[in-house]
């Protein structure tokens, strides 16, 4: 006989049920849900369901232009968060890596621009030695690009190195050390600054952030120029950065002795310490990527918005990370999760946010339903462990 | 029959394809102990964890006192008057005693919906239970500081205060001293006398014919025999259980020691836990360490093995002595150390068979860290070791430790450090919790590893299994390495007077 009962709801008499293929159709239908629910992809579907729901009701959401804009709004966020995703996995958290942002954002800044205004920057305590009229440390300097990301990278690893430095050496708390370091390096950007952006970054860099390699242009052919606003980028240099990062930490994760170590100590620190695991060094190395990826979203971000700015990681940001990074399926309990998962969780972020913005709801009401709607995509992920783990026992 | 409390009928459930249990039916009678018996991975504990209502079953049926039982839960089944005492405790070990007994019904003062608990009602009832299971400890004592024998009975208390009917033991007496196995077997009785059924599962068949009515054998999940337990001796368990009879428990020895020393310690000393400890382990020897509970055995392999720091005094392994001991640079030289708790330092539980297996000799599939790991060329080893060791599993890739049965469990942990081909093997308790053939395959492998050269610290509170296998013994207490005696010397009363410091106890 067929469970045409469903499995989420409560089972009275599982042990009357044989659980064999379903072969009427109200059972497949069942079959087929349950697989979705049960799929390490649910997330995936879930973000497809919402967009096409949500397509019926705002037909713009699924215009090309929109689409084109929200994709770019992905790149910087998923680079940050799969840093994010290797921390969580080691039973870890980054509060620090908004706060880090923000420092590289002035430190790239701070090398590169090739002017700035004595009026917004003069009281800074930079003035005078690091940047001045003319500019920063290598204003002008055609390696001042080059320069600067390489020295936005370093910053940003070497925080989270110091992070982990204190975590692996010390034993301290993850949530503690990077509170720490959360407060130190924002508050530090700002001082640095004086709460002021630095523009004038040169071209060679915004690039980055604007440039696109393929666009379309949807629209009738009748005048010789097309209007910039027109071009719809889709393959733009952000995307290129994030998803090689991505590939990057997905191949290490699930290929490489480290990525096994990371899982390990996830899993059970003191078994992977006893079987050999470097697990001091492993840890320092995940919270210096989660640096690392933190400073490319900041070369990203400042890339798009043409400055340095102390504040591209403050506020809520921090949620999104973390919150795209866990609804993507990636454990708080450690040891478990993927890149993969959270591109989608990402995906799903972006997707939620922007659909939102065409609801047209206040500021508040946007985190009122935003919170229900992660809620109760959490409350679907706990459901769908608990149905997983009461099949494969344990 | 008729005064059954509880009867399962055609009762199965399959993991990952594999018959975990087949179509048992079985039924235990009101105020008796079940016995139940069988190798590990014979689906005891997954037959209990159904009763328990932590895993359903995939058919049958089950009725308690008559009624249709099917519990959803742990929770569900505690509600319906069954308490399920796991071989791996389940207490909060930062909690207090009397906190662990009533953590799901506290007694409270109500004021309207505010609640406080009452604690000089929880104190007192924990005094009661306590004195019931023979325990002097005070309630608020925290259960981390409690040995392994001590939690136990915590256990049976807190079975006691949730006035289960039925009490489920699943190896209960593996971690407990001769004198705390007596005072639970004791207890057993005078719960069976006020009317209490009990389901008894253990390895140690002796205690299981001296204390059920009844014995239930599994093999490969089908109920093979069940019957009154006059029906059964030794052997014949033995044999039902392994489908063969058994001659013996020990393999031949054929190993001799040589006099090149593996590894060696002078003057270790870790204040407080060892003290002045100097011994020497030869290649092709099995060398025993015995000791009560808290003789500081565990401490000095976690040393040796470089888990744990000492003060003063020097180790030595193959001729160098160590300078920054670390279990990488034991690994490196050649050491492994099986530890006596699987579940927390042994295992990556929620991890597959496969990656556990592989895991201390990763380097060798995948030289430096950043360098791609052969997973082919992984799993290959992993599949030939587990096979080697005969561990019963489904796919090793797929299925995650925690869903093996306890001496499966134990031989992945054998095979890890099998596969880092080691010189010097600790083994801290490796029988414990494991079935007459699985211990057998077990010494057999540490025969061979003494017969290839290698050296085994063999750490254990079973003095029969060193007796057997050992080429010395070495006894201590308090820290101290307090006697060594030879194979030929070997004198089971000897022993036990010197781990006891005092003359006159007898064994």
């Amino acid at each position: 006989m067929a469970n045409t009962e469903g499995p989420g709801r409560s089972r009275p008499r599982a042990f009357d049920v044989v659980r064999e293929e379903p072969r009427d159709f109200g059972g497949r239908a069942v079959g087929v849900m349950r697989g979705i629910l049960l799929s390490e992809y649910f997330v995936l579907y879930l973000t497809v369901a919402l967009f096409l729901g949500l397509a019926l009701v705002y037909p713009e959401l699924a215009s090309a232009r929109n689409i084109s804009n929200q994709v770019s709004n992905i790149w910087p966020l998923l680079a940050v968060a799969i840093g994010q995703t290797l921390v969580i996995i080691i039973l870890g958290i980054d509060l620090s890596q908004g706060a880090i942002m923000g420092f590289v954002s002035v430190a790239g800044a701070v090398v590169m621009a090739s002017a700035a205004d004595p009026n917004l920057l003069g009281g800074s305590p930079l003035w005078g030695w690091l940047i001045s009229e003319n500019g920063g440390v290598l204003a002008g300097s055609p390696y001042a690009v080059a320069a600067a990301i390489v020295a936005m990278l370093a910053v940003g690893s070497l925080i989270g190195l110091v992070n982990g430095f204190f975590i692996a050496r010390f034993r301290m708390p993850p949530f503690m050390v990077t509170l720490v370091t959360l407060m130190l390096f924002s508050s530090a950007g700002i001082w640095l600054t004086q709460s002021q952006n630095i523009v004038n970054l040169p071209p060679g860099f915004t690039q980055l952030g604007a440039g696109d390699i393929v666009s379309f242009y949807f629209g009738e052919k009748v005048e010789a120029t097309i209007k910039r606003r027109d071009i719809l980028p889709f393959v733009t240099y952000p995307m290129l950065i994030a998803v090689a990062l991505a590939i990057l930490a997905h191949v290490i994760l699930r290929r490489t002795a480290v990525g096994r170590y990371v899982y390990a100590i996830g899993t059970n620190a003191k078994a992977a310490e006893i079987s050999g695991v470097p697990v001091k060094r492993v840890i320092m190395l995940v919270f210096a990527f989660s640096g690392f990826c933190a400073a490319v979203a900041a070369i990203l971000y400042s890339a798009r918005l043409g400055g340095g700015r102390p504040t591209i990681g403050a506020g809520a940001i921090l949620l999104d990370i973390i919150g795209a990074t866990v609804i993507g399926g990636t454990s708080l309990a450690g040891g478990k999760g993927k890149v993969t998962w959270t591109v989608i969780g990402v995906v799903f972020f972006v997707l939620l946010g922007n659909a939102l913005n065409y609801m047209k709801l206040s500021a508040f009401h946007v985190d009122v339903v935003k919170g229900a709607i992660i809620l109760l995509a959490a409350a679907l992920d706990v459901t769908r462990n608990r149905l997983l783990a009461r099949e494969r026992g344990g | 029959m008729s005064d059954a409390i509880l009867e399962l009928d055609g009762v199965s459930k399959a993991f990952f394809g594999i018959h975990a249990v087949a179509n048992v039916g079985l039924s235990l009678g009101r105020g008796r102990v079940l016995g139940l018996i069988g190798q590990n991975g014979a689906g005891k504990s997954t037959l209990m964890n159904i009763v328990g209502g932590v895993v359903g079953a995939d058919t049958g049926t089950m009725r308690l006192d008559g009624q249709a039982y099917a519990p959803q839960s742990p929770a569900d089944a505690s509600r319906h008057g069954i308490a399920f005492i796991h071989q791996e405790l389940n207490l909060f070990t930062n909690l207090t005693i009397a906190e662990n007994i009533f953590v799901d019904r506290f007694p409270a003062y109500r004021f309207g919906p505010v609640a406080l608990i009452d604690r000089a009602t929880m104190f007192r009832r924990t005094r009661e239970l306590l004195a019931e299971v023979n325990l002097d400890l005070a309630p608020d004592t925290a259960v981390e500081r409690l040995s392994p024998g001590e939690r136990q009975l915590v256990e049976v208390a807190k079975a006691l205060q949730l006035d289960a009917n039925i009490i489920i033991l699943d190896e209960p007496t593996t971690s407990l001293t001769a004198r705390e196995t007596e005072r639970l077997f004791e207890l057993i009785g005078r719960l069976r006398a006020a009317g209490k059924s009990m389901i008894y599962i253990s390895h140690i068949l002796g205690d299981v014919l001296r204390i059920a009515d009844d014995v239930a054998v599994l093999r490969d999940g089908e109920l093979v025999a069940v019957a009154p337990k006059a029906e059964f001796d030794v052997g014949r368990m033995i044999t039902l259980m392994v489908g063969r009879a058994i001659e013996q428990f020990y393999p031949p020895r054929r190993w001799k020691p040589q006099p090149r020393i593996l590894l060696s310690t002078r003057d270790l000393s870790a204040k407080g836990i060892v003290k002045q400890i100097s011994l020497a382990l030869h290649s092709g020897e099995v060398l025993g360490l015995f000791g009560l509970m808290g003789s500081g055995r565990t401490e000095l392999a976690r040393i040796l093995f470089g888990l744990d720091e000492f003060d003063a005094g020097e180790i030595t392994v193959s001729d160098s002595p160590v300078a920054d001991p670390s279990p990488r640079r034991s690994i490196r030289d050649g050491i492994a150390f099986i530890t006596e708790n699987r579940r927390e330092e042994g295992l990556l539980m929620n991890m597959a068979i496969a990656e556990n297996i592989a895991l201390a000799a990763l380097p060798r599939f995948g030289a430096t860290p950043l360098q791609f790991i052969e997973e082919a060329r992984m799993l290959a080893a992993a599949t030939q070791m587990a096979d080697a060791l005969q561990i019963k599993s489904g796919a090793i890739d797929l299925q995650p430790a925690k869903s093996l049965s306890g001496g499966n469990q134990q031989k992945v942990v054998i095979a890890k450090w099998l596969m880092s081909e080691p010189s010097i093997f600790i083994m801290d308790e490796p029988t414990r919790g494991v079935d007459v053939a699985a211990k057998y395959e077990i010494y057999s492998i540490i025969g061979r590893l003494a017969d290839d050269g290698g050296g085994i610290l063999f750490i254990s509170s079973e003095l029969e299994e060193l007796l057997a296998m050992c080429d010395r013994i070495l006894v201590m207490s308090k820290g101290e390495i307090v006697g060594e005696f030879e194979r030929e010397a070997f004198d089971k009363e000897r022993i036990l007077r010197s781990a006891f410091r005092e003359e006159g106890i007898a064994a």
